[in-house]
């Protein structure tokens, strides 16, 4: 169990101040909790992007596959200047850009819509084999994929064409909160490994140990962080 | 055609824009280019649905792909790509299939793909071109390459004896005079179905266009009877027909491919004869439609 409670409200002006004013009330599944970490870090200590280089052709690409973790999403991307704070207070309303899953030609800084699981990681092996067409050796492609995602097949055909193209400048997050109805004996990283991917698994809300593991990555191989959580209400 | 959109896809790669993404399809006919230019003719092996987001991908860093397979592992197994790794991202790509409606009848079911053009007729804003020969090819597919929005290009071995490289509107290719029924024919049924009417007073305009469709074309050309003549199933551009016939009394026959899986294996002209989409299938339709009169209200 965590902590974090509807009866609870976080301290104003803290990451957790905007998931309320996303949330208004309603009580969230714990996947919204489960991604905040590998957000954080993402948003806060990996990825080269800004609102003023949210249009740079050189800008890292970050592609939120599991788009049902959309309020931790929405609410860093208004703490980082994407999105106005206020979108936040009408979330799946009528007039509001945010919906239930994210839609980019909606939403500033979203780099694809997503909701139908498995297209993320295809949409990222694309987007790389893009920037490599033109050259661009700078950005990296991150996409984040939950456990439960991976059960699409979609996501294999991508893992492996990756891992036998060797697509260096690719990283796939598997959010692992244990949700897949019949798992991934050996772990979510040994499907990727076997195709020649480079992997971490860390625990999912050690801050320290996921930049580690997001900044492990060899260049010559795409590279996968499995960030576990399984200590969720 | 397969061969002349290898040819020409192959050199549209001097734009640095242009990428290839295959599916195994082809793949050995793309293999020179693949040598010169590695990093922008892409096959992904057999996964389709890998191939379809790869081009949403590319198209999102600004590349313009073609995809290129099976018509029906390009365009219904990946449907749900189509839908959402293209359009739903606001991106185009150019799609181009082979294998039509029933080119490789011997293969059975699992290769044919009547009902591809109105899968892709859900989608908004794509252009479908349904070349009727080889030389129509190039024109289509640079102009289509050339754009931005998505295109689809269904190629097919099927052929008429000539190309009519200026028939995105429609084109009038047999006056029967004003007010005389119409017939639309689509890319390749043109030659049987100016065989069928030969002697009727039928006017015959063809297109390799069908989407968007030559709505005003149709509006000029059509009275009171109009007869569709399409290569793929039967009835696909009858909503728009209607649509743009709403205004006036009239009357549509819809030809086409059937919707029933014969489990027939054969040739592509024993499935064109099996579905009445031989000069002489088409020749006892039309003439039982245009005998057929309306009961006076």
């Amino acid at each position: 169990m965590t902590t974090t409670t509807a009866t609870d409200p976080a301290p104003p002006g803290t990451l957790g101040a905007l998931l309320d004013r996303v949330r208004a009330g309603r009580e969230f599944s714990p996947n919204v909790y489960s991604t905040l970490d590998v957000l954080q870090v993402l948003y806060d200590r990996v990825l080269r992007i800004t609102p003023e280089t949210a249009d740079d052709p050189d800008r890292d690409r970050f592609l939120l596959s599991k788009g049902h973790a959309v309020a931790g999403y929405y609410a860093l991307l208004a703490a980082k200047g994407f999105i106005p704070v206020e979108w936040l207070d009408d979330q799946g309303g009528p007039e509001s850009r945010l919906g239930d899953h994210p839609d980019r030609l909606l939403v500033p800084g979203v780099e694809i819509g997503s909701g139908s699981l498995g297209h993320g990681l295809g949409l990222g092996v694309g987007t790389a084999l893009g920037l490599r067409a033109q050259g661009r050796a700078t950005p990296r492609v991150y996409v984040l994929l939950g456990d439960a995602e991976l059960d699409e097949g979609s996501n294999h055909e991508a893992i492996a064409y990756a891992g036998a193209t060797g697509l260096a400048s690719l990283t796939a997050i598997v959010l692992d909160n244990r949700s897949a109805s019949h798992g991934w004996p050996g772990g979510a990283a040994t499907r990727f490994t076997v195709n020649g991917w480079t992997a971490a698994t860390e625990d999912g809300r050690d801050h320290e140990a996921l930049h580690a593991a997001l900044t492990g990555h060899d260049h010559h191989r795409p590279h996968v962080v499995v960030a576990v959580v399984t200590d969720e209400e | 055609m397969r061969e002349t959109f290898v040819r020409t896809a192959t050199a549209l790669l001097d734009d640095p824009r242009t990428t290839i993404v295959l599916a195994d399809i082809s793949a050995a006919a793309f293999a020179p280019a693949a040598r010169r230019y590695p990093d922008r003719v892409l096959n992904v092996g057999i996964r389709e649905q890998l191939m379809v987001g790869v081009a949403g991908g590319l198209a999102l860093t600004g590349q313009r792909p073609i995809v290129h397979s099976y018509a029906p592992f390009l365009v219904e197994r990946a449907y749900e790509q189509v839908k959402l790794d293209l359009d739903h991202q606001g991106v185009g790509a150019v799609l181009v299939s082979v294998g039509a409606s029933y080119d490789r009848a011997a293969a059975g079911r699992t290769h044919l793909a009547p009902a591809d053009v109105a899968l892709i007729d859900t989608l908004r804003d794509w252009t479908v071109h349904v070349p009727g020969h080889s030389d129509e090819v190039p024109g289509l597919l640079r102009d289509a390459v050339c754009g931005q929005d998505s295109a689809y290009l269904r190629l097919s071995t099927q052929s008429n004896a000539r190309a009519y490289p200026d028939a995105g509107d429609l084109r009038v290719l047999r006056d029967a005079g004003r007010g005389a029924p119409l017939l639309v024919a689509v890319g390749p049924v043109l030659d049987a179905a100016l065989a069928a009417v030969a002697g009727l007073p039928v006017t015959v305009a063809y297109t390799h266009r069908p989407r968007p469709f030559d709505t005003a074309g149709l509006r000029a050309l059509a009275g009171t009877e109009v007869i569709l003549v399409e290569p793929y199933l039967a009835g696909t551009s009858a909503r728009v027909v209607g649509a743009a016939l709403a205004d006036r009394p009239h009357r549509l026959l819809a030809l086409g491919v059937g919707r029933d899986d014969l489990r027939r294996y054969g040739s592509a002209e024993d499935h064109t004869r099996w579905h009445g989409l031989d000069a002489a299938g088409l020749r006892r339709s039309v003439e039982g439609f245009l005998a057929a009169v309306p009961v006076a209200a």
